[in-house]
């Protein structure tokens, strides 16, 4: 069978972001999407950081379908009846590109009409089935009744990879090691928006709670501003889930969330137009599969190419820099024609160089830390729980404001050697 | 709003073959936990007192694969849904 140069299993960032680079060097290439079209099986929180990616992608984004610039970033701690909220925004935040929202379905189909327009075929409606084989060398895929011969495969087909999985690059997925995303989109007028999140027009919010968000669950809540639409969700530890007990229904953390008095007002007269959910890596580096083989790359969340860092969470970012990369390595390996594990070797060490690998790596202590019910149970009951003891006013006197906290301190176990050993652990990430 | 009214509201196309495979036997024999009752963010497993058997209602699946990763049994035989079924995301 006449091979083509690149076959790639997932129309999503990753999948799309290769192609790209692949069609400007001029390679022949086919990217097999399941979706009615590139974007539809997809889901993200979510917003995309622009400036890590700037010197890989070109003029790729150029004109992209954003959502809103985000120019205020909230983080909340949420007690059981209360709650403590930080409220940031920056110059830089609102006059230079730092970050995007984004919605999948627009953004990736955007993308994916921008590649046809370069001549890239993009077949849409397209399960990949299976890989085809020469020898140990993966050579094309099966999607339904066709096959695919190339020279190259890239595995950019999502969290659950199983390509990556039928070539042996990851194992079975540790409950440990992802979470679930539970995600509601919400019609809201653009004034609406602005107004209730205090921002321009263009402008956005993005705002993470912890807490009983969760139940005490490793995971919380996310709210993003789209133009016309907030994306607000749920991500919860699948072991997490698992472990709890009673037992919690993952989907009505959804709405206990949304019941919030914290949340009710924002979304206030807002129509839902779509539930929708998806798992997130979240094993950091050690999470990450192996990454190439003979004729074969995996590139995006099908690698575990995703990074919460508690402050954070980060994912689309890290899929577009690896679908370039790989298309880089590919490109190489057509120059040399050699498809074979040792070139495509050249795919990590790249990676090693960007902030891919690097950051990952540098967070690699994360998942652990963060792996402590101290963070979504104790420290956001505490906290609210400090300040409302000292803006209460009751009958009596108030008294010292003080020497009451320092009580509340003593007696909520904050200063034990515990609190302490979790402050002093911070250095690690 | 209830958990099925929300899945109504998704863009759905049906195959008539489920991607998700039950293999009761190993339900049966092995399963303590039923992890799949509660994980799944849609809400479609469910215990058949009668029959003694877990059914799941794919056809909202939102093909996240929760209930496979749980499944530490491995009673859930799971695929994406072929190519033009399954869920259809207008927002994503």
């Amino acid at each position: 069978m006449e091979k083509i140069d690149v076959v790639i299993a997932g129309g999503g960032l990753a999948g799309l972001a290769c192609a790209y680079r692949l069609a400007d060097a001029g390679l022949q290439v086919i990217v097999v999407e399941r979706g009615d079209f590139p974007g539809s099986k997809n889901v993200t929180g979510g917003r995309l950081y622009l400036n890590p990616i700037r010197p890989l992608v070109g003029d790729m984004l150029d004109d992209a379908p954003f959502e809103r610039k985000v120019v205020r970033e909230r983080w909340s701690l949420l007690g059981k009846g209360n709650s403590l909220n930080i409220d940031f925004t920056g110059e830089g935040f609102r006059s230079e590109d730092h970050s995007y929202t984004i919605l999948r379905a627009r953004f990736d189909r955007w993308l994916a009409d921008k590649l046809m327009a370069k001549g890239v075929f993009v077949i849409p409606k397209y399960r990949v089935d299976d890989l085809l084989w020469d020898g140990d060398s993966v050579a094309g895929i099966k999607a339904g009744s066709e096959e695919i011969a190339a020279h190259i495969v890239v595995a950019a087909d999502g969290v659950l990879s199983f390509m990556a999985e039928k070539a042996g690059l990851r194992p079975k997925m540790a409950p440990k090691n992802y979470a679930v995303g539970m995600k509601e989109v919400i019609g809201l007028s653009e004034e609406k928006i602005n107004d209730r999140f205090n921002v321009e027009g263009g402008e956005g919010c993005a705002h993470l709670f912890l807490g009983d968000v969760t139940k005490g669950i490793f995971g919380g809540g996310f709210l993003y501003t789209n133009r016309d639409t907030v994306s607000i969700g749920i991500v919860a530890g699948i072991q997490g889930l698992m472990k709890k007990t009673p037992p919690v229904e993952a989907h009505t953390l959804m709405d206990a969330f949304k019941e919030r008095y914290e949340i009710k007002r924002l979304l206030d007269g807002g129509n839902l137009v779509e539930y929708s959910a998806h798992i997130i890596p979240e094993g950091g580096h050690n999470g990450i599969s192996k990454l190439y083989g003979n004729g074969i790359v995996v590139a995006g969340d099908a690698a575990g190419f995703a990074l919460n860092m508690g402050v954070t969470v980060r994912g689309m970012e890290f899929a577009i820099a690896s679908g370039v990369i790989a298309a880089e390595t590919i490109i190489a390996a057509k120059d040399a024609n050699d498809f074979t594990a040792k070139t495509l070797a050249g795919y990590e060490k790249r990676l090693e160089e960007t902030f891919v690998l690097k950051d990952l790596v540098s967070c690699r202590e994360m998942p652990e830390f963060l792996d402590n019910e101290s963070f979504f149970s104790y420290y956001p009951e505490n906290f609210p729980r400090f300040i409302e003891k000292i803006m209460w006013f009751g009958e009596w006197p108030k008294g010292k404001i003080g020497a009451a906290l320092w009580k509340e301190l003593k007696g909520s176990g904050m200063l034990s050697l515990r609190r302490l050993k979790e402050l002093y652990n911070i250095r690690k990430i | 709003m209830r958990i099925d009214e929300k899945l109504a509201l998704d863009a759905f196309k049906t195959d008539k073959d489920s991607h998700i495979i039950i293999r009761h036997e190993i339900c049966r024999e092995k399963c303590k936990t039923k992890y799949c009752l509660f994980v799944c963010p849609g809400h479609l497993y469910s215990y058949n007192e009668e029959l003694d058997e877990i059914v799941v209602e794919f056809a909202g699946c939102l093909e996240c694969g929760t209930c496979m990763v749980a499944c530490q049994e491995g009673a859930i035989e799971w695929a994406y849904p072929k190519g033009e079924y399954g869920v259809q995301y207008r927002y994503g």
